[in-house]
């Protein structure tokens, strides 16, 4: 089962639910952080990586030798990653342009588009008690996180319980992130933020088709507009968990909250019972 | 023109509440939400929409049913596995390549214009305002990203004003790298954790990347200190320049429910950090594209 954690707003607590969570369960669990451009999860879980693999996207390279400057993939190209000029025998390609589509490789009939790689970013594996990890990391400069997200959502297994840490927002990173997930853990705070993103969150898995719950963290600190919103939609509140300084310190710190607090090993078990009652069709 | 990006590579680390501050203290300025994933700003300035336009951007396949023969070719051919055993597209999944209709032999691949979101410039009690709405689960934030900055750009000489306050996404991939390239300078909001350093310190490798200059606050410095103190040190060494700390304070909290800047909100200790970070802010984009300098010599207020 992939249970996903997900947010339109950031800093809501996304990983700490995620990470604690995983942690809480018994048995191995796999987590999955998705985040891959600011990926925190294992600042948490601490797993030292013992694999590391670099993911790349296939991209252009033009064999000029070969080339006869027919222009077909530059007429197939719809992100202006290649430039063919016949008259002064220019052909060129933008890696960094391109979307990785594959329709030059295969509208060239010369086989003057060859493979060459652009590097999106590293996959990690690590292990920490009962909590495997994998991560994507983003490289720093790389505009498109969704092909390494696929990375790392295909490495999850089959059986057992998969928790997906995925990035903030609404767009293509959070489709790609929850695409195979079986139900959505939508954390936020009730807050105008805080709902007004969780709007488009639940908009976001509403789309997929992807049952959902609502973690409301910080309860405490703003109105009942969440829960409002809640019964409205007919989406369960599955947690909430107020405002506690010395858990906001912990956190700061790096700790792992069902180490240092026992109430939170509890409050992760229930919320993972109450995962799965959305499950059960009612 | 200058224009100040507000980023913080982690999300929720105050970018909206302070750049909603500093829409309430700056003069002759256009404001802009580059955050087009998760906009907020509009929920504290109240906009007024004037301009709205649709965000038409890439293309979505559509296999007509009635010409589909079944052939399989474009599903062989897709990269996005966006094509299902059953010949439909999965909008979703599909990038608008267009390389299952440029192969479908029999032409049953309709590539149709995408509607991705909507565009607004609007007035507010503290200036103009350019923002957007991505549409759900849509892509092309990137585009998005650069349109409305574009925009803003055009609002500020339409007008005649200086400056533009641009609110910016989280995190460092495609719709940051929008919204980060050729800004006078960036402010990364970050916060005292593990986390808040963490992804301060890829946040700031984009924008050098982009040689654009690195402001950097830390926000609810006082939950923990010593990090606070840390990332302090972090930039001393690296060349950003640390331009102060707010305080973990509700009053955010409570301004924002009530649809307010924290400017407009009640008196203390958040609010007095808020203005003078705005003062080394403004002296820092007053003095111009200057990568580097002297913090004494700003360290006195004028």
């Amino acid at each position: 089962m992939i249970i996903a954690v997900a947010s339109g707003k950031g800093g809501t607590g996304k990983t700490t639910v995620a990470v604690n969570l995983a942690m809480a369960l018994p048995g191995e669990v796999q987590l999955l952080d998705c985040d891959v451009e600011e990926p925190n999860a294992n600042l948490f879980l601490r797993a030292a990586v013992t694999e590391r693999e670099e993911v790349h996207m296939e991209v252009p390279l033009i064999d000029n030798q070969a080339c006869t400057y027919c222009g077909k993939c530059r007429e197939i190209c719809r992100f202006n990653a290649v430039a063919i000029v016949p008259e002064t025998r220019v052909a060129l390609a933008f890696p960094e342009l391109c979307h990785g589509c594959g329709g030059c490789f295969a509208v060239c009939p010369e086989g003057a588009v060859l493979d060459s790689r652009r590097l999106l970013g590293v996959v990690e594996k690590g292990k920490r008690s009962t909590v495997k990890l994998v991560q994507g990391r983003l490289r720093v400069g790389e505009a498109m996180a969704p092909p390494l997200i696929r990375k790392v959502v295909a490495q999850a297994e089959e059986t057992g319980i998969t928790v997906v840490d995925a990035p903030p927002g609404t767009s293509c990173p959070v489709v790609t992130s929850l695409r195979r997930a079986d139900c959505a853990v939508l954390v936020t705070e009730p807050t105008p933020f805080g709902l007004n993103d969780l709007e488009l969150a639940a908009g976001a898995v509403r789309k997929m088709g992807i049952p959902a719950g609502i973690v409301v963290n910080r309860c405490d600190v703003g109105d009942g507009r969440i829960r409002d919103f809640a019964r409205r939609e007919g989406i369960p509140i599955l947690l909430e968990i107020p405002f506690d300084r010395a858990v906001a310190e912990a956190y700061a710190r790096g700790e792992l909250l069902v180490e240092r607090f026992p109430r939170w090993k509890e409050r992760m078990l229930h919320l993972h019972s109450r995962i799965q009652g959305l499950l059960v069709p009612e | 023109m200058v224009e100040l990006v507000v980023i913080s590579g982690k999300g929720g680390t105050g970018k909206t509440s302070i750049l909603g501050a500093f829409a309430a203290l700056a003069s002759r300025k256009v404001l802009c939400d580059a955050d087009v994933d998760a906009a907020d700003l509009h929920l504290l300035l109240s906009p007024r929409i004037g301009e709205r336009e649709g965000f038409w951007a890439g293309y979505k396949a559509f296999i007509q049913p009635e010409s589909c023969i079944r052939c399989g070719e474009c599903r062989k051919k897709c990269r996005f596995e966006a094509v299902s055993e059953e010949f439909v597209v999965d909008e979703m999944l599909c990038e608008g390549c267009g390389v299952c209709a440029y192969f479908c032999p029999e032409g049953a691949v309709d590539m149709r214009p995408n509607l991705c979101g909507e565009w607004f410039v609007s007035d507010t009690r503290h200036g103009p305002l350019v923002h957007a709405r991505l549409g759900i689960a849509e892509e092309n934030s990137g585009k998005l990203v650069s349109l409305v900055r574009k925009q803003a750009r055009r609002v500020a000489e339409e007008k005649g004003l200086d400056m533009i306050l641009t609110d910016g996404p989280p995190g460092i991939g495609c719709p940051v790298i929008a919204a980060v390239g050729g800004a006078t300078a960036v402010l990364i909001v970050a916060e005292p954790t593990v986390s808040g350093h963490h992804d301060l310190e890829r946040a700031a490798g984009l924008a050098r990347g982009f040689h654009v200059p690195v402001l950097v606050c830390v926000n609810k410095a006082d939950l923990h200190p010593p990090s606070a103190d840390s990332i302090e040190q972090w930039c001393r060494g690296h060349g950003h320049q640390f331009v102060g700390r707010l305080p973990f304070d509700p009053v955010f909290t409570r301004a924002q429910l009530v649809g307010k800047t924290i400017l407009e909100h009640g008196d203390g200790p958040a609010r007095t950090a808020v203005m003078e970070l705005w003062d080394q802010v403004r002296s820092f984009l007053g003095s111009g594209l200057q990568p580097s300098f002297d913090r004494e010599a700003f360290s006195g207020k004028s």
